[in-house]
C-alpha cells in the first residue's frame, strides 16, 4: 500500500494546493472565465470527484471532463449488435464487466444473459481465447472494447488465435483511438479547452510524442499525469506554470510508469492486427473522421461482424441530453436538464451516465446529495 | 465415491437413513431426539430470559462452499444467529433446511453438517428441527441451506435504528470487508495471497458483553452491502443523516489491496462478523474500550456520526465531503 499512500498523503496534497493557489493568482483567468483543463481520461475524472480535487482548486481553475471513457462513448446500436450475436445458439459472448450494464435500444448484455444468452465476464481477452479452445463446438466472441490501453492485449490474443489456428474464436471490434477525437474536439469552434491532462495508461503505449500536434498546432499545453491525487495536482501545477509562461509543451508527470517513447512492442502488435481508417461513431460526440479501428486483412477471419453479419443500427440519443456539451466543456453535468430524476446510474439516459467512470455518473455518485442541499 | 441421490430426498427409507446417520448424529440434542414433526420448546425456557421472542431467517447460497475462515455450514449458523443477537437476544434454537443437488459428494455434505454442528455447539445453540430436499442435477448448485432461529430479548433492552438521534456516534467492531474481499479473491481467481480470511464469526459473545452498556441505540451486523448499506438503513429508519470519516475506517492491508486493484470500496463489501453500533456521544469512548477488550472487537473504531441533515456521506482524506450512494446492485452475487 505504500506505493498508493505516498501519492495521497494529505499534508503533501494540502501543501500543493497552497502553492497552486499562490501561482494561480498570477494567471489572467478569473472565476468567470477560469483556466479550463480537460482531463481526458475517465479514470482521472473518477479520481477528481472521489477525492474532491475540483473543490480544492483555486476558483480560477476548473476541470472539463473529457471523452476518455470507452464505455461512455459506446454507441447504443453497437450494444444491440452485440446482443444479437450473443443471443445466437451456440455462442459464448465474452465481455469486460463494465460493458454488461450499458443499455442499447434492446436492453443490455445483462438483460440478454437473463433471457438465456451465454454472456460471460472476462478479465482478459486471453480468458476468452482459452474458452474457445476448451469449447471447440461453440463459437466464442470477445467484445474488444477500449483505447490503446486494451488494444495491445486484444492484438496479442488474436495473434495467438491465428498461430494456434483457433477457428471458433471471434472479436467484435469496438476499439477506438484517442488522438482523432482530441483533434476533433479542438477543431470545434469555442471548445473552451485551454490545456490537457493526458491519460497515463494510453500514453504508456502511444508515448508522449503522439501529443506533439496538440502543443505545436493547437498551442495547448499538455501534461501526461498519473491517477493519484498528488499526480493530478502536480499535473495541474505543471500546466499552470506553462500557461503562466505563455508556453505550450508536452510534459510527462507520470515518468514512473510512462516512458516518453511509449511501448514499441505493443504498438507493433497493434499495427499488425489493427488498421485505423474511416470514420466511426462516438456516443455523445457524433461521427469522427479517421477514428475507425478495423482488423487488418490477415485477421479478418476473426471479425465477429463479418462472420455473424448483425443488422447495422443507428440509435440516436435524446436531443435534450447535453452529453456532448459536457464533453466539450460547454456545461457541467449539473447543468443538464435530464440529470437526476431522468438520468441516473440506475436509469442511464445519456452517454456519460452509462459507465461508472463517466463524468455524470461520477458526479452523481459523489456529489448529487451535496449539490442538492 | 458416494454421492447424494434423489431417493435421499424422497421421504422413503433412503431419506430416513440419511437423517439418522448424518443429521441426527451430528446435531444430537434432546429437542431433536423426540423426532416429532416440530420441535417443542418449553415456554418457561423463554420466559426465564426475557419478554420478547426474536425470530429471524436467512438462506445461504454462497459459492464456493468453503473459503478461508469458514464454509457454508458455519455461515448458516453464524448468519442467522447474528441477526438474532444484534437485537439483544441470545440465539438458542435453530431450524435448518437443506436443498441438495443430486450428485453432490456425500463427503462435502458431511463436512458442511459437521461444521454446522460444531459452530452451533460452541455457541450453545441447538439445531432442533430440519428438512432435506434433493433436486435433480442442474436444478440447484450443489447445496443451499436455510436456517431460521429464535432467541429471547431481555426485558428493558430496546435497541432499534429508529432511536438514533443527531449527535450519536457510529462504531464498527473491526476491519471492513474481510468476507467480501476473501470471496472475491477466490471467485475471480485473483490469486492474491496473504491475510485474506473471512471474518465469519458468531457475534453473540461480543454482544452479550455489551448488554449492560448504557447509551446503545442501535446495532446491526453489516453483511451484504457492507457498512454502507447499514448506514443507509440507519438513516432511513431514524430520519437522520449519517456522516462517516474515511480516515477512521479500519481496513486490513490485503482488503485495501483488493479494493485498489479493482477500484471497489470496502464500505460496500460484505462482512460476516462485524457490528455497526449507534451510541450516545458521551458513551462512545467507553463502548470503544469495551469492544476492544473482546477478541472479536480488537480493531473496533469510531467511524462516524449521526447528523440532522439527511443522506449518507463520507468525509474524505482532504476534508471534502462526498455522497455515499448505495450501489445499484451487489457487485458480487452469491456471497453468503
Amino acid at each position: 500500500m505504500r506505493f498508493v499512500d505516498e501519492y495521497r498523503a494529505p499534508e503533501r496534497v494540502m501543501q500543493l494546493i497552497e502553492q497552486l493557489n499562490a501561482r494561480a493568482r498570477h494567471l489572467p483567468h478569473d472565476a468567470r472565465r477560469p483556466l479550463r483543463i480537460m482531463e481526458v481520461c475517465g479514470g482521472h475524472t473518477h479520481a477528481i470527484f472521489k477525492f474532491g480535487l475540483d473543490r480544492l482548486l483555486p476558483d480560477n481553475i476548473e476541470f472539463i471532463h473529457g471523452p476518455g471513457c470507452p464505455v461512455c462513448v459506446l454507441p447504443m446500436g453497437r450494444i444491440d449488435a452485440c446482443i444479437e450475436i450473443a443471443s445466437r445458439d451456440g455462442v459464448i459472448f465474452c465481455t469486460f464487466g463494465d460493458a454488461m450494464r450499458v443499455p442499447g435500444k434492446e436492453g443490455s448484455l445483462l438483460d440478454a444473459k437473463a433471457r438465456g444468452a451465454d454472456v460471460r465476464v472476462v478479465y482478459s481477452p486471453m480468458d476468452a481465447l482459452a474458452l474457445a479452445r476448451d469449447n471447440p463446438q461453440r463459437e466464442v466472441v470477445f467484445f474488444g472494447l477500449g483505447f490503446e490501453t486494451t488494444m495491445p492485449a486484444t492484438a496479442v490474443t488474436l495473434r495467438q488465435a491465428r498461430l494456434q489456428g483457433v477457428n471458433n474464436f471471434f472479436m467484435f471490434c469496438q476499439h477506438i483511438t484517442l488522438l482523432p477525437t482530441l483533434k476533433s474536439l479542438l477543431d470545434r469552434p469555442e471548445n473552451g479547452i485551454d490545456a490537457f491532462l493526458a491519460p497515463g495508461h494510453v500514453s504508456m503505449v502511444i508515448g508522449t510524442g503522439a501529443y506533439d500536434f496538440i502543443a505545436e498546432t493547437y498551442r495547448r499545453p499538455l501534461v501526461v499525469a498519473g491517477f493519484e491525487p498528488l499526480d493530478l495536482l502536480q499535473g495541474v501545477m505543471m500546466l499552470v506554470e506553462q500557461v503562466g509562461a505563455g508556453a505550450s509543451r508536452v510534459e510527462n508527470q507520470y515518468r514512473r510508469v510512462v516512458p516518453d517513447a511509449g511501448n514499441s512492442l505493443a504498438r507493433q502488435a497493434m499495427a499488425e492486427v489493427f488498421a485505423i481508417n474511416g470514420e466511426s461513431e462516438w456516443r455523445g460526440l457524433g461521427t469522427i473522421a479517421d477514428s475507425g479501428v478495423h482488423l487488418t486483412a490477415p485477421y479478418q477471419a476473426f471479425d465477429a461482424e463479418r462472420h455473424f453479419q448483425p443488422r447495422r443500427r443507428r440509435v440516436c440519443d435524446s436531443p435534450e441530453a447535453r452529453c456532448g456539451d459536457v464533453l466539450t466543456g460547454r456545461c457541467k453535468p449539473a447543468d443538464c436538464p435530464l440529470l437526476g430524476r431522468r438520468c441516473n446510474p440506475n436509469n442511464a439516459f445519456g452517454a456519460l451516465m452509462v459507465s461508472s467512470e463517466g463524468a455524470c455518473s461520477a458526479w452523481y455518485q459523489y456529489r448529487f446529495q451535496e449539490e442538492e442541499a | 465415491m458416494s454421492t447424494v441421490t434423489l431417493a435421499q430426498g424422497s421421504g422413503g427409507r433412503a431419506m430416513q437413513k440419511l437423517i439418522a446417520t448424518l443429521f441426527m448424529a451430528a446435531f444430537d440434542n434432546p429437542l431433536l431426539a423426540t423426532q416429532e414433526d416440530q420441535a417443542r420448546i418449553p415456554l418457561h425456557l423463554l420466559n426465564e430470559s426475557g419478554d420478547r421472542l426474536a425470530f429471524s431467517t436467512d438462506s445461504y447460497v454462497i459459492d464456493p462452499l468453503s473459503f478461508p475462515g469458514g464454509d457454508i455450514g458455519k455461515l448458516a449458523v453464524c448468519g442467522t444467529a447474528n441477526d438474532i443477537a444484534v437485537g439483544g437476544a441470545t440465539p438458542r434454537w435453530l431450524s435448518c433446511g437443506f436443498i441438495l443437488e443430486e450428485g453432490l459428494e456425500m463427503a462435502t455434505l458431511e463436512s458442511v453438517v459437521r461444521s454446522m454442528a460444531a459452530t452451533a455447539r460452541e455457541a450453545g445453540i441447538a439445531i432442533v428441527t430440519g428438512d432435506t430436499k434433493v433436486v435433480p442435477r442442474g436444478a440447484a448448485d450443489k447445496l443451499f441451506i436455510n436456517t431460521a432461529g429464535i432467541g429471547v430479548i431481555p426485558a428493558g433492552l430496546e435497541w432499534g435504528a429508529a432511536r438514533l438521534q443527531p449527535g450519536d456516534r457510529l462504531l464498527v467492531s473491526g476491519t471492513l470487508g474481510d468476507h467480501g474481499a476473501t470471496i472475491l479473491n477466490l471467485r475471480e481467481q485473483l490469486g492474491l495471497e496473504g491475510e485474506l480470511v473471512s471474518d465469519c464469526a458468531l457475534l453473540a459473545p461480543l454482544i452479550s458483553s455489551l448488554r449492560d452498556m448504557p447509551g446503545i441505540r442501535a446495532m446491526r451486523d453489516a453483511t451484504r452491502g457492507g457498512v454502507n448499506a447499514v448506514a443507509h438503513e440507519f438513516a432511513a429508519a431514524s430520519g437522520c443523516g449519517i456522516e462517516l470519516e474515511e480516515r477512521a475506517l479500519p481496513l486490513k492491508p490485503a482488503v485495501r489491496g483488493v479494493c485498489e486493484l479493482l477500484g471497489l470500496d470496502a464500505l460496500n463489501f460484505a462482512n460476516e462478523g462485524k457490528l455497526v453500533i449507534g451510541v450516545a456521544a458521551n458513551q462512545a469512548q467507553r463502548l470503544l474500550e469495551r469492544l476492544r477488550a473482546h477478541p472479536l472487537g480488537r480493531d473496533a473504531a469510531i467511524v462516524g456520526e449521526v447528523v440532522a441533515r439527511r443522506g449518507v456521506r463520507l468525509s474524505g482524506f482532504y476534508g471534502v465531503q462526498r455522497t455515499l450512494d448505495l450501489p445499484h446492485s451487489e457487485p458480487l452475487p452469491r456471497i453468503c
